[in-house]
């Protein structure tokens, strides 16, 4: 009984979609490359420029893990615990970003600026 | 028998939605990966250590460019190519990141075609895939020789700040090589393909377990995954 289950299984092989969906999702990836690609060519500044290229980023690393790694397919249980981890990465960023303006901040004091 | 209960991922137990199934899976008796096979999900939490390689090169990289009083070179100027006499912004890594794009799409439809037993389009496109990456890794190259004729070095560069020297080198030396030995790999394995190793089950080198077609995907995980890494490179590294 197990055994036939196994076979039945068998049968039913690995992530099958129509290659027409990594065909869209490949001319999406070109469209927010180039998105932000211009971001860079047209010179945006400031937190307009830094919203645009943080989106496109997210958007195009949501693409790619979702569908072309098949993470929306996968079970909640895998899914969790592979994307919950990375997350955590933020607060590492948040650290570095205090220590940063706390070394910037000292060598403007004992150093001078520019020098 | 043991040995497909460790590489079929055979039919999985309905669970409730949400939370409680993940609970429900992770307290499960032997696996808590229930429909996925060993090897996926080794691949799976390799890459998530890798994530946090590369996102500790990247952490660095804004640690030294918030903290240094000397204005940071502007990467817009530094990666311009002169083509016909104009001077184009960025070009180079931008026609690098279509290339590495288009090489994830490649290899989506290589694992797509390997499911479907069909050797030939499966090892076809997954040749393609290496060819577009040995591209990429020939660009770098080009893209290393241009900058450091142009005297940038790990401890400094004509333009601004040392550190972007040290951060460049370091974080696109280790996509690259990332990339390099993806394309290696795309290549033995493509060559398993064309062979017909997944068709007769043939035992690997080296674990000795059956050969399935599951490995084009394994390996389209982590192709994907240096595309990713490129994704975020290309933001914050270039762009930003």
């Amino acid at each position: 009984m197990a055994q036939a289950t196994a076979q039945a299984a068998a049968h039913v092989e690995g992530q099958q979609h129509p290659i027409k969906l990594y065909l869209v999702v490949w001319g999406w990836l070109f469209v927010l490359s180039t998105c932000s690609y211009l971001v860079d060519y047209f010179g945006l500044h400031g937190y307009l420029r830094w919203s645009l290229i943080l989106l496109f980023m997210i958007l195009k690393a949501g693409l790619i893990v979702a569908v072309f790694m098949h993470m929306a397919w996968e079970r909640l249980a895998l899914m969790y615990a592979i994307l919950v981890p990375p997350v955590l990465v933020l607060a590492f960023v948040g650290i570095m970003v205090f220590e940063s303006s706390y070394t910037f901040f000292t060598r403007i004091t004992f150093f001078g600026a520019g020098t | 028998m043991a040995d497909a209960a460790l590489v079929d991922p055979g039919i999985a137990p309905a669970r409730p939605p949400g939370w409680r199934g993940i609970v429900t899976d992770w307290s499960s008796d032997q696996r808590a990966f229930k429909n996925v096979s060993w090897g996926k999900a080794m691949m799976w939490i390799f890459l998530l250590s890798d994530t946090f390689i590369f996102s500790c090169f990247l952490l660095s990289y804004m640690t030294v460019r918030m903290s240094t009083t000397v204005p940071w070179p502007n990467p817009s100027k530094v990666f311009a190519l002169h083509i016909g006499g104009v001077e184009i912004p960025l070009i180079l890594i931008a026609i690098m990141t279509f290339i590495l794009i288009s090489s994830s799409g490649t290899m989506a439809m290589a694992v797509n075609y390997g499911y479907r037993h069909d050797r030939v389009k499966s090892a076809v496109l997954m040749l393609v895939t290496a060819a577009f990456g040995a591209t990429f890794v020939g660009m770098q190259g080009f893209e290393w020789t241009k900058l450091i004729m142009e005297g940038v070095r790990p401890w400094g560069n004509p333009w601004g700040a040392d550190q972007f020297g040290s951060s460049f080198f370091m974080i696109t030396g280790f996509h690259g090589t990332h990339v390099t030995i993806g394309v290696i790999f795309l290549i033995i394995i493509s060559r398993k393909v064309l062979r017909g190793d997944f068709d007769r089950e043939a035992r690997g080198f080296f674990t000795s377990r059956k050969g399935h077609y599951e490995i084009v995907e394994i390996m389209g995980l982590y192709w994907h995954f240096v595309d990713l890494v490129w994704v975020f490179i290309f933001a914050l590294f270039y762009l930003w």
